[in-house]
């Protein structure tokens, strides 16, 4: 699985991030001309609605990046250890729906233990969430990406019944629970709709860079991404556990940014409280080559797209829907890159005639 | 509640009709999909795949009716494809990852033309679509009649079951590419072109992908919406693997989630209050469940995914 | 006669290396021709690009006495070439029969038409298989099989076999040169590429040599002596290698083990049964097996990368590893040095302080390993990638040894290197036996472990017999088979 090993980065990958961007915009831009729209005025709307002004870089961009940087750290230590982990839109509802839970029922309790229990509480529900996967794969050898991906659905659909069940709003109006009690909420930073968890995110990334280049256990979930055998063969290491506490610490970390978003954006549970960001994180973390603080970075940077996408509705008319397919560009474009860049060519190896 | 015993049958019989009008689409795009993995493949853009075919079935269809609406969906799920297997195949690319990438950029592609084209309202789009086709004497008998009156697409994907069989097990062409699928090198070693098998594998799979989003517009629910398939491509991935890769193992794991799916209207029909969302979970847990039991390993190509 | 085959003037570069410089080669029908060569001489390369797997730089191929452009396999398949691989070409997962129809590129409709096509092939070689057998359940000998009734069934006449006998038992190799004679006296022309004097001696019509791309010397086998080829393989006489005999003291053994049972890695093959043997501190312990016999188990159980079955097992710490495969198992390619460092030495390093690393440290052990081991590479920082097969086998040898074991398990620790290299790894080896580590060594070529170890023990079927001294190479090659000594 030779994916964005990242171990030593060149300027290629950086001209490469950068290409992909702009190839992604570019494309963006031709598209909507082709489709007869002003592409010009659609990407300034664009750009005005992510960082046009204060309130849209911090209480639209900054606050959108909070659980992309979250669930792409997750991304990158997933896939650092070469395990595939489509699954962080799951983890992340299933983070939301237990700290929403615990959030309704701390009633009277101070801010701090209030807040932690939420946010541990959504890091439990992403963990067991993932923690199906691990089990399924090592007990039973079901790839990863298929049931990451299938946990997705199950999670989707039990968050629906969280809310129009056991976790409906009093009134039962609408598919969604009641507020959390005010003491469980994130505080906001200064007058900003930022909360605090901008901040636990820039340690979280720190800290995982630090796990992965100065710690042993780092080190040997990087080995076992980049060559599992080599690992378990001269390494003596357990790639199968590691592979699993990979997952399930990907898990915890998409969970956290579930109960974050309720902790500290929503308030509230309800069906849409991810617009797909599992998916666009992964995008996050392949643009920041599974660097965690080149993911503080990208993960901005996809927040200023999405937040820009909606700018461009709502100025230019243009559906948010195709930021998507910016993304899309942008993630073929590091793939292919880094395909080129990371594969020599090899000596003619033996009939490679073909 | 008593029913009496036509009701029964009657009401077996539609269960057994949802059943098949379920797993059709699935069937369609699981069956390309096989091919795509025994070439040593694995296409996650497949989800991305049946939404271009739907949305292309859909302009097709209001354009020039079903049969074209399918035509240009087995282009469009073609034409995204190519895209896959240039990244993947000829430029190396990573094809999981590639792979997700292309269904998010379908979401996003067809999400702008369909609002572009159909206004952005959301207004409910409707479409003619496929009259059911009966087969004479068999669609008269109880029971199997009702599941056998079924839409000509339907039909499609029952006889691409035999004609891959054939095709994979059967053929030069099939030997080929399965030996691309278990051991690239070996297949290079023996003369074959790796990067053609699977770019031409790829495309058939598009090709069908396309096609089940037809289906699933023009054959079943006769409207397009916003990301509309619903991890459809997704789950015909899993039901390849519980098919064992073979495409008699796929139909019977079509069937069988088609089966899981459609119980929903056998309780609604019995009256049972249960809340539908148990419904949607039941065949992704079940699926689960029934992976764990298969053993993946067995059947699985050996070069799956790799390089 | 005109020539089945004739290559002139063959040139192929690949990247920096000059694999061929204008090679003659002429092979006549009915001719069993020996192409002879170190390792790196242009053997196989040479033979890629008549069997089309290769495009030459510059150079001609007749074939019959006419000139033919070979663009890929199938093309040279056609003219009715046929290459047996020294690495099985075959699909692991396909039947007998399957790979042998992918080969030959028959229709697939009938099934029974294609098993009676095999049949006719296997009838009229003498070469018996079983159709439906899965390839990678069968033996090596079984696997070989199929390569040449692959080339057989595409009525191959000129049939190439690259290194045939290198992973055979002595007898079995014996068989199988019975069989190319066979093929020969039918009137095929058959090319034999080895490295074996003997071997090209004692069942070859004639015989080529390869040196550095060029052709050295042809001529007939009849009246040759094996100095004298060696001569023209190397380009000077051969030296006379003895190793020196390690001095083995009175120390407890290293290893002991009684009665030890593995079970088979992944479920195949015979495991390792019942062993019982000692290895001491000083001394280097050859283990000689054809594959799959045992030792993949036996080694990585001793390495505590596996779980015995049953019976004792004492292996004093630490022990290093150097297993077979060194792009896979023993490297992460893309990792630098002193990453791969890190990799072999785990949370036994000096750099790892309560699981935190300290890179700096890393690297500075890492370098002063080069320089040590004179491995040939920019730092400690340049990938395991950019090194060449020699230097990447050396830095895992210098690694495992700066581990200072006790016991020091070496897995075909000079596969695909040159005379110069492999020599340099064996010494390297003695030495840390002459250190006092017990040092076990397995190759699957018997004269090396004959040239390099004080004694022997052979696996076959899972069964571990020690050799006695004095035993001769053909009782050795039957022990290796299963057959021969009877354990007391």
């Amino acid at each position: 699985m030779p994916i964005l090993l990242g171990t030593r980065r060149g300027i290629g990958d950086w001209i490469a991030s950068i290409g992909a961007i702009l190839a992604g915009l570019a494309i963006l831009g031709f598209g909507l001309s082709l489709a007869g729209y002003d592409a010009g005025a659609a990407l300034v709307a664009m750009w005005h609605g992510a960082f046009g002004s204060w309130y849209a870089l911090t209480s639209a961009t900054l606050v959108r990046a909070i659980p992309l940087i979250t669930i792409g750290l997750g991304i990158a230590l997933a896939f650092r250890a070469g395990v595939f982990n489509i699954g962080a839109e799951g983890q992340f509802y299933a983070g939301a729906i237990l700290a929403t839970w615990t959030g309704l029922h701390l009633q009277g309790w101070p801010r701090f233990p209030a807040v932690v229990l939420v946010l541990l509480a959504g890091v439990i529900g992403g963990g067991l969430w993932s923690l199906v996967p691990a089990w399924l794969k090592r007990r039973y050898g079901v790839l990863e990406v298929i049931s990451t991906l299938m946990l997705n659905f199950v999670a989707e659909a039990l968050t629906s019944l969280m809310v129009q069940g056991p976790l409906q709003e009093a009134r039962g109006a609408y598919p969604q629970s009641d507020l959390i009690v005010a003491g469980a909420r994130l505080p906001l930073i200064g007058g900003t709709r930022v909360h605090w968890g901008f901040v636990l995110v820039l340690f979280l990334a720190a800290l995982l860079w630090f796990l992965f280049h100065r710690t042993l256990w780092g080190f040997q979930l990087r080995a076992t991404g980049a060559s599992p055998r080599a690992a378990e063969v001269t390494g003596r290491i357990n790639v199968g556990a590691v592979g699993a506490a990979a997952l399930i610490g990907s898990g915890m970390l998409a969970g956290l940014a579930g109960s974050m978003e309720v902790s500290g954006v929503s308030y509230a549970l309800f069906q849409s409280l991810s617009p797909g960001y599992g998916f666009t994180a992964i995008a996050v973390a392949l643009l920041a080559r599974l660097d965690p603080r080149a993911i503080v970075v990208t993960g901005i940077l996809f927040a200023a797209l999405e937040t820009g996408g909606a700018g461009m509705q709502r100025d230019a008319g243009v559906p948010a829907v195709v930021v998507y397919v910016v993304e899309a560009v942008i993630i073929l474009v590091v793939l292919v890159a880094d395909a080129a860049l990371r594969r020599p060519a090899a000596p003619v190896p033996e009939g490679a005639a073909v | 509640m008593i029913l009496s015993e036509p009701g029964i049958l009657a009401l077996v019989g539609s269960f057994g009709a949802a059943a098949v009008r379920i797993s059709s689409p699935l069937l369609i795009a699981a069956i390309g999909e096989t091919v795509v993995e025994r070439s040593g493949v694995i296409n996650l853009g497949l989800e991305g795949a049946m939404l271009a075919g739907a949305l292309a079935g859909a302009i097709g269809g209001s354009l020039e009716g079903p049969w074209f609406g399918l035509l240009l969906s087995i282009g469009a799920g073609m034409a995204l494809m190519a895209l896959f297997a240039a990244v993947t195949i000829w430029l190396r690319a990573d094809q999981i990852i590639a792979g997700t990438a292309m269904t998010l950029g379908a979401v996003g592609l067809t999400g702008g033309l369909y609002r572009l084209i159909y206004g952005a309202g959301g207004v409910g789009l409707s479409l003619p679509t496929f009259q059911a086709a009966t087969i004479p004497l068999l669609s008269s008998a109880p029971v199997l009649g009702p599941m056998l009156q079924q839409p000509a697409p339907v039909y499609l994907g029952f006889l691409s079951v035999p004609v891959v069989w054939f095709l994979l097990f059967r053929s030069r062409f099939g030997l080929a590419l399965r030996a691309v699928g278990e051991s690239p090198d070996g297949a290079r070693a023996a003369g074959i072109s790796v990067r053609w098998y699977r770019t031409w594998a790829i495309l058939f799979g598009g090709a069908m992908g396309g096609m089940a989003g037809a289906t699933l517009v023009l054959a079943q629910v006769g409207t397009f919406a916003e990301r509309m398939t619903a991890g459809r491509g997704f789950v015909a991935i899993a039901i390849v693997v519980l098919g064992r890769w073979h495409p008699f193992g796929v139909f019977a794991a079509a069937l069988l989630f088609g089966l899981l799916s459609a119980l929903q209207f056998l309780f609604q029909a019995s009256g049972i209050a249960i809340p539908y969302q148990w419904f949607l979970m039941l065949p992704y847990v079940l699926t689960l469940l029934a992976l764990a039991v298969v053993r993946r390993r067995v059947a699985a190509p050996a070069a799956l995914a790799k390089s | 006669m005109i020539p089945a085959l004739e290559l002139r003037g063959i040139s192929k570069r690949f990247g920096p290396v000059q694999a061929l410089e204008g090679a003659d080669f002429v092979l006549r029908p009915g001719e069993v021709h020996a192409l002879l060569g170190e390792n790196g001489a242009g053997k196989s390369t040479l033979m890629h690009i008549a069997s089309g797997h290769q495009r030459p730089d510059q150079g001609a191929v007749f074939i019959k006495g006419v000139q033919v452009r070979l663009g890929s396999p199938r093309e040279a398949a056609r003219h009715g070439i046929g290459m047996v691989h020294q690495h099985f070409s075959s699909i692991p997962a396909f039947t007998a029969m399957e790979n042998i129809a992918l080969a030959a590129r028959w229709p697939m409709r009938s099934p029974r038409e294609v098993r009676e096509r095999v049949d006719a092939v296997t009838g009229r070689s003498g070469l018996a298989i079983d159709p439906e057998a899965r390839t990678e359940t069968l033996g090596v000998i079984l696997r070989q099989r199929i390569e040449i009734l692959k080339a057989l069934a595409t009525d191959a006449t000129i049939l190439l076999f690259d290194e045939p006998t290198g992973t055979l038992a002595p007898p079995d190799a014996l068989d199988l040169l019975r069989v190319m004679r066979q093929l020969a006296g039918q009137g095929s022309a058959v090319v034999l590429i080895t490295h074996r004097l003997d071997e090209a001696l004692a069942h070859a019509d004639w015989v080529t040599v390869l040196r550095r791309g060029r052709m050295v010397f042809t001529g007939s086998a009849r009246g040759l002596t094996g100095d004298q080829l060696a001569t023209y393989m190397l380009g000077h006489a051969p030296e006379n290698l003895s190793p020196p005999l390690a001095a083995i003291g009175d120390s407890s053994p290293a290893v002991r083990a009684d009665r030890l049972s593995i079970p088979p890695f992944g479920g195949r093959g015979p495991g390792l049964r019942e062993a019982t043997f000692e290895i001491s501190p000083g001394e280097v312990v050859g283990l000689a097996a054809v594959e799959g016999s045992g030792q993949h188990e036996l080694l990585r159980c001793l390495a505590g990368l596996m779980q015995r079955g049953s019976g004792e097992l004492e292996v004093q710490a630490p022990v290093s590893f150097i297993p077979e495969d060194r792009t896979t198992e023993g490297l992460i390619q893309e990792f630098s040095l002193a990453e791969n460092m890190m990799l072999g030495f785990g949370q036994r390093a000096s750099w790892v302080r309560h699981g935190v690393i300290d890179p700096a440290l890393c690297e500075q052990a890492t370098e002063k390993l080069i320089r040590e081991y004179q491995v040939r590479a920019t730092g400690a920082l340049a990938p395991a990638a950019t090194l060449s097969g020699g230097n990447q086998q050396r830095f895992m040898l210098a690694r495992a040894l700066a581990q200072k074991p006790r016991v020091l398990l070496a897995e075909q620790p000079a596969r695909g290197l040159d005379i110069q290299a492999s020599r340099d790894v064996y010494q390297r080896l003695r030495a840390a036996a002459g250190a006092g580590a017990a040092v076990l060594l397995h190759s699957n070529d018997l004269d090396e472990l004959l040239a390099w170890c004080d004694r022997l023990v052979v696996l076959a079927g899972g069964y571990l017999q020690v050799v006695p001294p004095g035993t001769s190479r053909d009782s050795i090659g039957r022990m290796m088979l299963g057959s021969g000594l009877v354990p007391s």
